[in-house]
């Protein structure tokens, strides 16, 4: 009994040595494994995985017009308050007013990039961008106002 | 088939020898003159293999572990070795104050020496020695464990509750994987009948010990490639350094050039090391023969021995890079039961059923 547990000993470590080996002795005779991205030299065809998290963006179609209608479900749901948004009355063609924008301040420096904001969002308005080379040599340059100059809501979203 | 090379290095150092003979009458100065020659040749060889080597093995290492390994310095990353050099060449040696000088300094010294001292009788080409002693095989050995004194040194004077646990450790792994190296390069001994290298690399001729050994030899080969790995403090059995319990073992208050001293030994070692395993298992710098197949052979000839060695020699080195990147480091206890139950009862048996063999004839 003793003698059957030594050698199945020496059996099974010899072949569990020899899968690790095996696997190892694969990727180095297989050099399209590798997984390293040689950064700054490939950033013209890096591209980011969908569900990457590089900062909030408002997408704007070619009429410059964004699907944000105010209604501040991402402001309250930020944990941060890094998102303010400044309201404004515009009038209509039928004369009645309707909120709508001003302003959507985004403050990279104090976000999380937790999505908080993008899953509250009723209207799809906000989502993730992909670009994460935020360095910069002054705060300042990190709060952004996410809705174009010009821009107004786009018609059907309420 | 002729060689590919006329020259060889065994006719380049002979021509040496005829030229300094003519030059200088005095045979002593002669014999002064030549040793020097030599040691700074090796020297600066062993130098240069160590730069490759550590290229090698980062290459080695990022290639298993899905990376690239070293590629900004130079071409493919090639001088990265030469820019940490100058980066330990420019730091600051710093002695603890409460060490005991000494033979802090002397640590590193006794260890690179122990490491090339093994180098002497190595086969590097044929009929190409420093030193072709008739105790070859007992000679490495022998010379090979002098290095755990210079790491139990370090250790002892460092003042450092680290560099003296890794010390302790090397000790005790040291002086018991001696045994089973010894065994197994004793069962090569028993079919060669002799512990010369040249002769060890002449009854090779043939076909390699580890073709012509069968079973009991490969045994052998298998036994020595891990208890060698566990003599020079190689992972996975780099118990002495240990960095995540030790910080950095026995070698962790020595800086800039003294640490370097200490890398250089590690990778003189892992040469000396697959060096032996090539010579006595691999049949060193013996081309590979088939038969009776004279075309084969003759184009194997074809190829310079100094070609041969250096591939094996590489390829063992190999192997134990890949152990390294491969397997996670042992307990101190695993360690010994490795050794004192595992490995050394196998190499006995393993040394008796060679002895057999050897008496009865039943190798090639």
């Amino acid at each position: 009994m003793f003698l059957k547990d030594y050698f199945s000993t020496i059996y099974k470590s010899v072949s569990s040595l020899l899968t690790g080996m095996k696997l190892t002795g694969y990727y180095f005779t297989h050099p399209k494994e590798i997984q390293t991205e040689e950064y700054p030299d490939n950033r013209a065809t890096l591209t980011m995985f969908d569900r990457f998290k590089g900062e909030v963006t408002m997408p704007h179609d070619e009429n410059n017009e964004h699907r944000c209608t105010g209604c501040q479900a991402c402001e309250i749901a930020c944990p941060n308050g890094t998102i303010k948004i400044i309201t404004k009355q515009e009038l209509q063609p039928d004369g009645k007013k309707k909120k709508a924008i001003d302003a959507f301040i985004y403050r990279l420096e104090m976000c999380t990039l937790c999505n908080m904001c993008i899953s509250s969002c009723p209207s799809d308005a906000i989502k993730m961008g992909q670009t994460f080379e935020h360095s910069v040599y002054d705060k300042k340059q990190l709060t952004k106002i996410l809705n174009k100059p010009g821009s107004k809501i786009m018609e059907g979203v309420e | 088939m002729k060689p590919l090379l006329e020259i060889s290095f065994s006719s380049f150092a002979a021509q040496f020898d005829k030229w300094l003979n003519g030059v200088v009458s005095n045979s002593f100065i002669v014999l002064v003159a030549e040793l020097v020659v030599t040691g700074v040749c090796l020297l600066a060889f062993l130098v240069l293999l160590c730069f490759f080597l550590g290229y090698m093995e980062r290459k080695v290492a990022g290639f298993i572990e899905i990376r690239l390994g070293p590629n900004r310095v130079g071409p493919k990353g090639s001088f990265q070795i030469v820019a940490d050099t100058v980066k330990l060449l420019f730091k600051e040696g710093i002695t603890p104050s409460s060490s005991d000088k000494f033979l802090f300094h002397l640590a590193p010294v006794i260890v690179v020496t122990a490491a090339m001292l093994a180098v002497a009788p190595i086969a590097f080409a044929s009929h190409f020695q420093v030193y072709d002693i008739s105790i070859g095989v007992l000679y490495v050995s022998s010379v090979s464990s002098v290095a755990v004194i210079g790491i139990l040194m370090a250790g002892w004077s460092s003042y450092n509750k680290y560099s003296l646990l890794g010390a302790m450790r090397s000790g005790a792994q040291i002086v018991s994987y001696e045994l089973s190296v010894g065994l197994s390069l004793i069962s090569i001994v028993i079919l060669t009948g002799s512990l010369r290298i040249s002769d060890i690399v002449m009854s090779q001729e043939n076909g390699w010990w580890l073709f012509k050994g069968h079973i009991p030899i490969l045994i052998s080969f298998v036994i020595f490639l891990i208890a060698s790995t566990a003599e020079i403090n190689r992972a996975p059995f780099d118990l002495t350094e240990a960095e995540q319990e030790l910080t950095g073992g026995y070698h962790t208050e020595y800086s800039g050039m003294k640490f370097a001293m200490f890398l250089l030994a590690e990778y003189i070692n892992l040469f000396v090391v697959s060096a032996i395993a090539a010579t006595i298992f691999l049949g060193g710098w013996m081309p590979f023969h088939l038969g009776h197949w004279h075309a084969f052979n003759s184009i194997m000839d074809w190829i310079p021995s100094s070609l041969w060695f250096m591939g094996k020699t590489l390829f063992i080195v190999f192997i134990i890079m890949q152990f390294r990147w491969t397997f996670p480091r042992l307990r101190i206890d695993q360690l010994l039961n490795l050794e004192w139950k595992y490995l050394l009862p196998i190499s006995m048996v393993n040394t008796i059923l060679v002895t057999v063999m050897a008496i009865m004839g039943w190798h090639f």
